[in-house]
């Protein structure tokens, strides 16, 4: 065991830090809160039959759920940057795109405002540079 | 007595799973993913383990929203492959080792490490995935396997230096285990990608290499990397590392590194995997 200490002992310098990445939304206690039904009723599609009600008609599965208007909004959309905006995560808002019948690299293409091609196209020669990706405040 | 002989990392892109399920491991796309690990399944024919403690996470499949446990433990007999919304993946299924595995959540709680004890879940790609990189596709698993699930979706996750010292905890938990067991210790995950947002499909490959070299040596280095500059660095999935280090832990001090692959890309995601020995 090494003596050093890496307890975060800022939780304010913490949580800010994780605001500070561009085109991020990462899934913290704040975002976990808001999301809560969001994620739950996404996560019923796990099962046959409630893909059916939701496939038959998807308004008046949603209205089952305690969500926000504009999550179901998000929701019947597919606004995948908006339902993150509102608290989903991408493990538990997978299972909407995956009744759909939709990849990751489907769904996740749609998120960054390229089409499918040239997202697929990027990722074959190497993905996205972190270059100037990795904070707001520094631009680096 | 059991023994930690070795440690095992590799990324779980589900991908990789129905890949390898359709039998389509040769085109074009995959082979070069699939190539790196062709070493890897030779080495465990000879290596035979009896038991991997695979560490891993669930994607929102055996957990939701309702429970989050950071670090738990599967002590049950027996584990299906979730149906993660297509069906569940036609694999064997895992077979635990409960004496072992309840030993270790003994051990690990009065070493101060207080694991979430599981007894019955589906396991799901997380866990499936590296079975399959690692074993092909033999009628049942080679190897009992003990499920050890990390929280890496909702943050915060464990700390990499929380993660590294629950390895160390393992290790003296195995070690006191009184059958000869030959134990391997897997992490999973990673490499650099991010699934969500504007800046999905980010990958690091230097950021990424760096840590490979890191998990060999003695140097400590990768216990203390904060959370940030995994987000940073190798976007917002690739904390899915943390996991990496747990085995590095259960390692001892000093590792050798036996085989390494590292290939880019398997759908959004960096494909990392590593073969370590401890040195004595």
């Amino acid at each position: 065991m090494t003596e050093r200490d890496d307890k975060v002992g800022d939780m304010r310098a913490y949580l800010d830090e994780l605001e500070d990445i561009p085109g991020t939304r990462v899934f913290t206690v704040a975002r976990a809160r808001q999301g809560y039904h969001l994620n739950q009723f996404a996560m019923s599609l796990m099962k046959a039959d409630n893909r059916e009600r939701w496939k038959a008609d998807e308004r008046a599965y949603l209205d089952q759920w305690p969500l926000t208007e504009a999550q179901k909004d998000a929701v019947l959309a597919r606004d995948y940057n908006a339902m993150l905006d509102l608290g989903g995560n991408i493990y538990f808002l997978s299972k909407i795109f995956s009744t759909d019948g939709k990849s990751f690299v489907q769904a996740v293409s749609t998120m960054t405002g390229m089409d499918l091609t040239d997202y697929q196209a990027m990722m074959l020669a190497g993905g996205r540079s972190p270059d100037g990706q990795r904070s707001k405040k520094d631009k680096n | 007595m059991a023994r930690i002989t070795a440690g095992v990392a590799t990324s779980h892109i589900p991908a990789l799973g129905v890949v390898a399920d359709l039998d389509k491991t040769g085109e074009d796309y995959w082979q070069p993913a699939f190539a790196g690990y062709d070493w890897t399944k030779a080495w465990q024919a000879e290596q035979k383990p009896d038991v991997v403690i695979l560490v891993y996470n669930d994607h929102a499949s055996a957990f939701d929203m309702k429970v989050i446990p950071t670090f738990a433990i599967g002590c049950g007999e027996r584990f299906k492959p979730a149906d993660e919304g297509w069906g569940p993946r036609q694999v064997p299924d895992v077979i635990g080792h409960p004496d072992l595995a309840w030993h270790i959540a003994q051990s690990l709680i009065l070493d101060e490490f207080d694991m979430t004890i599981i007894n019955e879940m589906d396991v799901d790609h997380g866990l499936t995935v590296p079975l399959t990189m690692i074993f092909g596709q033999p009628d049942a698993w080679p190897a009992r396997v003990i499920p050890l699930a990390v929280n890496v979706v909702t943050y915060p996750p464990p700390t990499g230096n929380r993660c590294w010292a629950l390895g160390e905890a393992i290790a003296r938990a195995v070690d006191s285990f009184p059958d000869d067991l030959n134990v391997q210790v897997w992490g999973t995950g990673g490499m650099s990608h991010q699934l969500q947002g504007p800046r999905a499909g980010l990958i690091n490959a230097e950021w990424d290499n760096r840590f490979l070299d890191r998990l060999e040596g003695s140097t400590q280095e990768l216990r203390h990397i904060p959370h940030i500059e995994y987000l940073r660095e190798t976007g917002s999935e690739g904390i899915e590392m943390v996991m990496w280090l747990i085995m590095r832990g259960a390692l001892g001090e000093t590792t050798r590194t036996l085989h390494r692959h590292y290939h880019v890309p398997a759908s959004n995601t960096a494909v990392g995997h590593i073969v370590l020995e401890p040195v004595a």
